[in-house]
């Protein structure tokens, strides 16, 4: 810019050379001027820990319901995880990874890939089916519980005053809730009812709101006092619009990691509830479930310890990663920074 | 176009005010009083103040004499503690279709160009919002509107498709000047438009403001505690001071000869490249 100054003779039109600079490069970079859906794809792409995770659960969750089968559908894997045979080889699983050449059995998938267990039902049927149902928990609490938790935290933010006491103060009251007694109680009684897993999941959602309500309503409490919700306010927009269009998509990163959370949070809180027995109960599968059931073989047949807990923290850790990436796509300021970085790998 | 904007400038003494503020109060309760014997501050204290199509009108005052809280009572932002709000002549009702009105009507740009827009839309979304909250147009339509906005303000096409963060701070006050227009209102409230903005750049938008101003034949309130500033784009001012406008006139007759004691102290104290300093203050 100064060296600009200095080259020309200073005339009234030299004042405006800084904007038309600035003008000019805004015309020039059009061409690679990109949308915003575009800029968070492509940083979501670009994010190596959510790629994996994101395949890692792709394959488990395609595994899970195209092997087995679900509601009704058949899947490709001839077993079911409810029929009983006979045990061979005391169960051991037949599935090898390790090479003839390096001295292991070759690479096999086997009649039996996680082993069977006592009374020889096929243990990867049964993994499957537990896998099934962590993740259509864990999908339908995030779902609710980010919902509740989004709206409740952005009400209370924007119009504040005793709007926001009350419903904070009705966020409290669901905190102090404790959860694993609710939870096993409504676990209970929807067992009872021989209902499905779906209900324990609502119910689950409709009291883990509270975490992602707190934080929105903080992000919100920023949010609006920014000039962009003034301008909208000052235009007559409603108070409706105001939220859904201009401050919620603002808290989208919060409100995208702590979804993450709460799913990662609701696999584990179905585990621990079918380990405890309040959850799923036999002769359905669950990955808690399974877990509780053999705690004992630990020693003479671990498989059956590990398949599932391995599945577990394959899909919370996963499901933590990809919350990360997005978080870091979401980011409007990430722009700037990452463009930089290109820019000096090409100029280099 | 420029024998219609001057006829019309000449003509606003006569139209009737959009905009007519009568012994306005704004009072703020302070965090510092005590339950019962709050300290109230009043920012806004028995201000009487009109706007007309085709004039600018130029507030100065010191920092808190309450200049943004007035701005804010101008757009409906706040709600005023006593006194009365004509728009057109009718009192301002805050909610409902009224309401709508008086936003389509009158609109604001704001200081910082960082935090005005919105930095999850794009540019197009930006201007398109306006017209979105007040049902006008189809989408095409809408396009060209935004397109019409941004030639307008001086602005390329691309800069539709962009995102407020990819633009620089003086493409950002005129992608906001370009929204304040969006309704096609008779009254704009700038709030301090180029104090966060570059030399350069500030001179770019307060010409892309007059300019807009006479081509439009627009109101303006011009709101800034820079007096040369002010002095460049205002026909009338007024000069605030504790919440009360202490002198108001036509611009020249109030820089050239102040008859209040704090408009000549505050001309006195700006400094003056461009103009040697006038005898008014040197007499301060």
């Amino acid at each position: 810019m100064s060296t600009m100054n200095d080259q020309k003779t200073p005339s009234s039109g030299d004042v405006y050379s800084l904007a038309e600079a600035e003008d000019a490069r805004l015309i020039k970079e059009d061409a690679e001027s990109l949308s915003q859906g575009q800029l968070i794809r492509r940083r979501f792409l670009h994010h190596k820990a959510a790629m994996v995770s994101v395949g890692v659960l792709v394959f488990i969750t395609v595994m899970a319901f195209s092997s087995i089968g679900f509601a009704g559908l058949p899947g490709w894997w001839g077993k079911t995880y409810l029929d009983a045979g006979t045990v061979i080889d005391g169960g051991r699983p037949t599935l090898s990874l390790i090479p003839t050449w390096l001295g292991g059995d070759g690479i096999r998938w086997g009649e039996y890939p996680f082993g069977q267990e006592n009374t020889g039902k096929d243990y990867f049927a049964l993994v499957m089916r537990g896998t099934q149902k962590s993740i259509l928990i864990a999908v339908i609490v995030g779902a609710v519980a980010t919902c509740i938790g989004a709206i409740i935290g952005a009400v209370a933010g924007y119009f504040r005053g005793w709007v926001d006491s009350i419903l904070m103060r009705v966020t409290d009251l669901f905190i102090v809730i404790p959860l694993l007694v609710l939870a096993a109680v409504l676990g209970q009684i929807a067992g009872n009812l021989g209902s499905s897993i779906v209900y324990l999941a609502l119910v689950l959602g409709l009291v883990t709101w509270t975490g992602l309500a707190r934080l929105v309503r903080g992000e919100i409490l920023s949010l609006r006092e920014r000039e962009f919700v003034s301008a909208a306010q000052s235009m007559g927009s409603s108070s409706g619009r105001i939220i859904f269009k201009h401050l919620l998509p603002n808290t989208i990163g919060v409100i995208v990691v702590n979804a993450t959370f709460a799913i990662a949070g609701a696999i584990l809180l179905e585990t621990s509830l079918s380990y405890l027995g309040f959850g799923v109960v036999a002769p359905e599968s669950s990955l808690g479930l399974l877990i509780s059931e053999y705690q004992n073989s630990f020693t003479n047949r671990p498989w059956l310890f590990w398949w599932p807990g391995v599945i577990i923290v394959a899909i919370a850790l996963s499901v933590n990663f990809i919350g990360d990436g997005l978080r870091d796509a979401f980011d409007p300021r990430q722009t700037q920074k990452r463009s930089k970085k290109r820019k000096a790998k090409a100029n280099a | 176009m420029t024998a219609q904007a001057t006829e019309s400038a000449a003509t606003a003494e006569q139209t009737a005010p959009v905009i007519e503020l009568r012994d306005l109060h704004v009072h703020h309760r302070a965090r510092t009083g005590k339950l019962f014997k709050p300290t109230t501050i009043r920012a806004v204290n028995g201000v009487d103040f009109t706007v007309r199509r085709g004039e600018t009108v130029g507030i100065v005052g010191e920092s808190g004499c309450g200049k943004s809280t007035l701005a804010s009572v101008l757009v409906g932002l706040q709600e005023p503690t006593s006194g009365t709000r004509l728009f057109h002549g009718r009192e301002l009702a805050n909610r409902g279709a009224p309401r709508k009105e008086f936003g389509k009507a009158v609109s604001i740009v704001f200081q910082d160009p960082a935090t005005a827009l919105n930095p999850r839309m794009t540019v197009h979304d930006i201007l398109t919002d306006p017209l979105q909250v007040h049902g006008i147009g189809t989408k095409e339509s809408r396009t060209r509107t935004v397109y019409e906005l941004l030639e307008l303000v001086g602005l390329p096409r691309s800069a539709a498709e962009v995102s407020p963060t990819q633009i620089s701070g003086g493409q950002r006050q005129r992608v906001a000047i370009a929204r304040a227009l969006a309704l096609d209102p008779e009254v704009i409230v700038a709030d301090e438009p180029t104090s966060a903005l570059d030399v350069s750049v500030r001179a770019q938008v307060l010409n892309l403001l007059s300019d807009l101003k006479s081509r439009l034949n627009l109101g303006m309130v011009f709101i800034s505690h820079d007096i040369q500033t002010v002095r460049y784009v205002s026909d009338r001012i007024c000069v605030m001071n504790f919440g009360e406008i202490v002198e108001e006139g036509e611009a020249a007759r109030v820089f050239d000869n102040p008859t209040n004691g704090y408009t000549r102290t505050l001309l006195g104290a700006a400094p003056s490249l461009l103009a040697a300093p006038t005898t008014s203050s040197e007499e301060a």
